[in-house]
């Protein structure tokens, strides 16, 4: 079987803040990492296909330094890795990068076809969870979204237990499908030496714009229906209110759950049938 | 229709909200849009309508309109019965092509955020993921979707200038919930659905429902956790009882699980759990800092500490200043009196 798997590098946000002069982010010297959920689709292609046989591709969306994430990713047992690099792809939202990463999902689709798509559930810096839904209609599967274990795989069909608000659903999907993977999914493997001294030398394939049949007005900033406008830090942490309780503890608590309710930071709901999700 | 751009002639007009039902539950998430979408309509001057996809739904389309909608769009067929994203992304997008509405909004839940981007797709428009506050430029009458990102760090405001419609996912819980109106009506238009049962390639085969409890600590709305404040295992229920009275989720620091009073997949911190609840009640528990990066983007921190220097204080919106023991019990009270008659959040 056949399982590609969108693989995207991201700062490693609990390093990222907002020069508070500027209002503009502060990457510099923040470490790139693979991003987390992503690791673990990876890590579930891997096992799916060393029980069933197969190839384990890879495809990325980034600059060329992406590269290293890449090789990293490699040295876990993938089979393959491609790097879509081109200054026309930076500036995409998730809907022109789902677009960016479709067709080239769609050329090797062409070559080999593809059971299984995996995302992860959503990237750490962008935090939109919107790729993996975008590439699945864009590729016409069917999807699955916050997948944490696959139960069942055969040559026509995938069954999976979903993570959702009320509990979790198991849900069948026919192939080929798309399935964006939540941590719960796996324990994410070491790499053995032999395969990390294989990837240390292992040469991402490099596409651009022009290697792919690409339509300009789809991707970068002119594909990209949403723009930042603003960026900013969060209301800030300082300045609390300290409420004493050591004197008149009754008197404290009921001051403060008169506040809390009032500023709507705990809301009454009407109890539903079925209970509280 | 490949793109769908403002200019050409097109009236992209009215205010949607997609209420969520599924499983025989509407989530509330619904109902706080239909508020925020009222005022959004208003400074617009525009429509607020609700959509309603799924099956034997006509008691769901009374209770949009008792929380304030004046028109509703129904699809009810049984393919719809079970959420699926096939079917519902089809109905939806159905409907947003033919009746053209400038904004819609839909929970950010894992329904609405599974199948959001899939009409926004299928329609060539922008989405916004997770909101947490709405609002229309005076001037432009854009819609201003803000949202956290960068696992809360920052926060940005989007826009989606030139293509209709504007679509948000709203985070649950940030808005308020609008005052329920008995015996309001409106207009009600019907459409079918145009997918059948053979041409949906997912089923679902089961729901394993799990209670308040179970739910994963990272997707918690509201946390308890407890630190070594607490002083032994038996006092635990403490604890639990402010938690129980809130629906709220348990949880701790390092030091409680060292001391082997409750398991590592209840930690939060650097090496357990990151949390983004909207309210994180921290009990006793000092706010080291190995604690506080797995907590400090919940929206509204409120600590108890007998401590007046204990570094969770500063992270917190409000800081209670006193013994534990004499204040959870207070706390687990008047929640419990105030939450009477329904759930909180
Ligand atoms: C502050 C900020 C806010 C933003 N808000 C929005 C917004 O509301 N709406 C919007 O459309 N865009 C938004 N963007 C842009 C968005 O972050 C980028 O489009 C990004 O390329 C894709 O979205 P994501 O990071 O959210 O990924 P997600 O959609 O969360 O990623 C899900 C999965 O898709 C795959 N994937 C994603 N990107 C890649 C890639 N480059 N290569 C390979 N696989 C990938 C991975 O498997 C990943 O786990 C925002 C960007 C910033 C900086
Ligand atoms: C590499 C590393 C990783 C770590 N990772 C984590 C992590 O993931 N998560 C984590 O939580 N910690 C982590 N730690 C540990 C962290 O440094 C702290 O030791 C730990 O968080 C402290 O737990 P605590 O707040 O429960 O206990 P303490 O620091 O002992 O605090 C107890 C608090 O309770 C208050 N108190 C006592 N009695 C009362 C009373 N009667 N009423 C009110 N208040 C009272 C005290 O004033 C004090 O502030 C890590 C440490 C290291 C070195």
């Amino acid at each position: 079987m056949h399982f590609v798997v969108c693989l995207k590098q991201v700062p490693d946000t609990s390093e990222v803040r907002i020069d508070p002069n500027t209002n503009t982010l502060m990457r510099e010297g923040v470490p790139s990492i693979i991003n987390p959920y992503d690791a673990h689709a990876l890590e579930e292609a891997i096992r799916l296909r060393d029980k069933m046989g197969g190839k384990v591709t890879i495809v990325s969306m980034g600059p060329p330094q992406a590269k290293e994430a890449l090789r990293k990713a490699m040295s876990f047992g993938a089979d393959r890795a491609i790097l879509l690099t081109d200054r026309g792809f930076a500036g995409s939202d998730s809907l022109a990068t789902a677009y960016i990463l479709t067709v080239a999902i769609q050329k090797i689709h062409a070559e080999e076809p593809i059971d299984i798509v995996f995302t992860g559930k959503e990237a750490i810096d962008g935090d939109t969870a919107q790729t993996g839904p975008g590439i699945a209609q864009r590729l016409g599967f069917p999807q699955l979204t916050y997948g944490i274990r696959v139960r069942e795989i055969d040559n026509t069909s995938v069954t999976v237990e979903r993570k959702t608000e009320g509990g979790r659903e198991v849900a069948k999907a026919l192939l080929p499908a798309l399935i964006t993977v939540e941590k719960e999914m796996n324990e994410l493997r070491y790499a053995t030496l032999p395969d990390m001294m294989k990837a240390a030398v292992y040469e991402p394939e490099m596409w651009d714009a022009k290697s792919l049949p690409y339509d300009t007005a789809e991707m970068g900033l002119k594909g990209s229906p949403t723009s930042v406008s603003r960026i900013f830090p969060p209301p800030g942490r300082s300045g609390g209110e300290r409420i004493d309780a050591t004197t008149d503890p009754k008197g404290a608590v009921a001051n403060l759950v008169e506040k809390v309710f009032q500023e709507n930071i705990i809301m009454v709901h009407p109890a539903v049938k079925g209970g509280r999700a | 229709a490949k793109s769908a751009p403002v200019a050409g002639g097109d009236v992209w007009s009215g205010v949607w909200i997609i209420v969520e039902y599924n499983h025989g539950r509407i989530a509330p998430v619904s109902w706080e849009l239909l508020g925020e979408g009222r005022k959004l309509a208003d400074v617009i001057g525009c429509e607020l309508c609700a959509v309603i996809t799924g099956y034997q739904v006509d008691h769901v389309i009374r209770e949009a309109f008792a929380y304030g909608a004046e028109k509703v769009y129904v699809i009810d067929d049984p393919v719809l019965e079970n959420f699926r994203t096939e079917p519902y992304a089809e109905a939806i997008t159905g409907l947003v092509r033919k009746y053209q509405p400038e904004i819609i909004l839909m929970g950010a839940t894992a329904i609405g955020r599974d199948v959001f981007p899939a009409v926004a797709t299928r329609l060539r428009t922008g989405l916004t993921a997770d909101c947490t506050v709405l609002g229309i430029d005076p001037e432009t009458k854009l819609l201003q979707q803000t949202r956290p990102a960068f696992g809360g760090n920052i926060m940005a405001t989007i826009l989606c200038r030139s293509r209709r419609p504007q679509m948000s996912t709203v985070r649950p819980r940030v808005m308020a919930m609008p005052a329920r109106v008995e015996g309001r009506s409106g207009e009600i238009v019907r459409e079918q659905q145009s997918m059948t049962e053979d041409e949906i390639r997912t089923k679902v085969l089961e729901f394993i429902p799990g209670d308040a409890k179970s739910i994963f600590l990272d997707k918690a709305e509201i946390i308890v956790a407890v630190g070594l404040g607490i002083a032994s295992q038996k006092n635990l229920p403490l604890v639990e009882e402010l938690a129980d009275s809130l629906g709220a989720t348990l949880a701790c620091t390092r030091g409680v699980v060292e001391a082997g009073w409750m398991s590592h997949d209840h930690q939060v911190g650097q090496t357990g759990v990151t949390v983004r609840p909207k309210v994180y009640i921290a009990i006793g528990i000092s706010g080291a800092i190995q604690h506080l990066v797995g907590m400090e983007t919940s929206d509204y921190i409120i600590a108890v500490n007998n401590d007046p220097e204990a570094g969770i204080f500063r992270v917190a919106n409000y800081g209670i200043l006193g013994d534990l023991f004499q204040v959870v019990p207070l706390l687990t009270a008047e929640f419990k009196k105030r939450l009477q008659h329904g759930v909180a959040n």
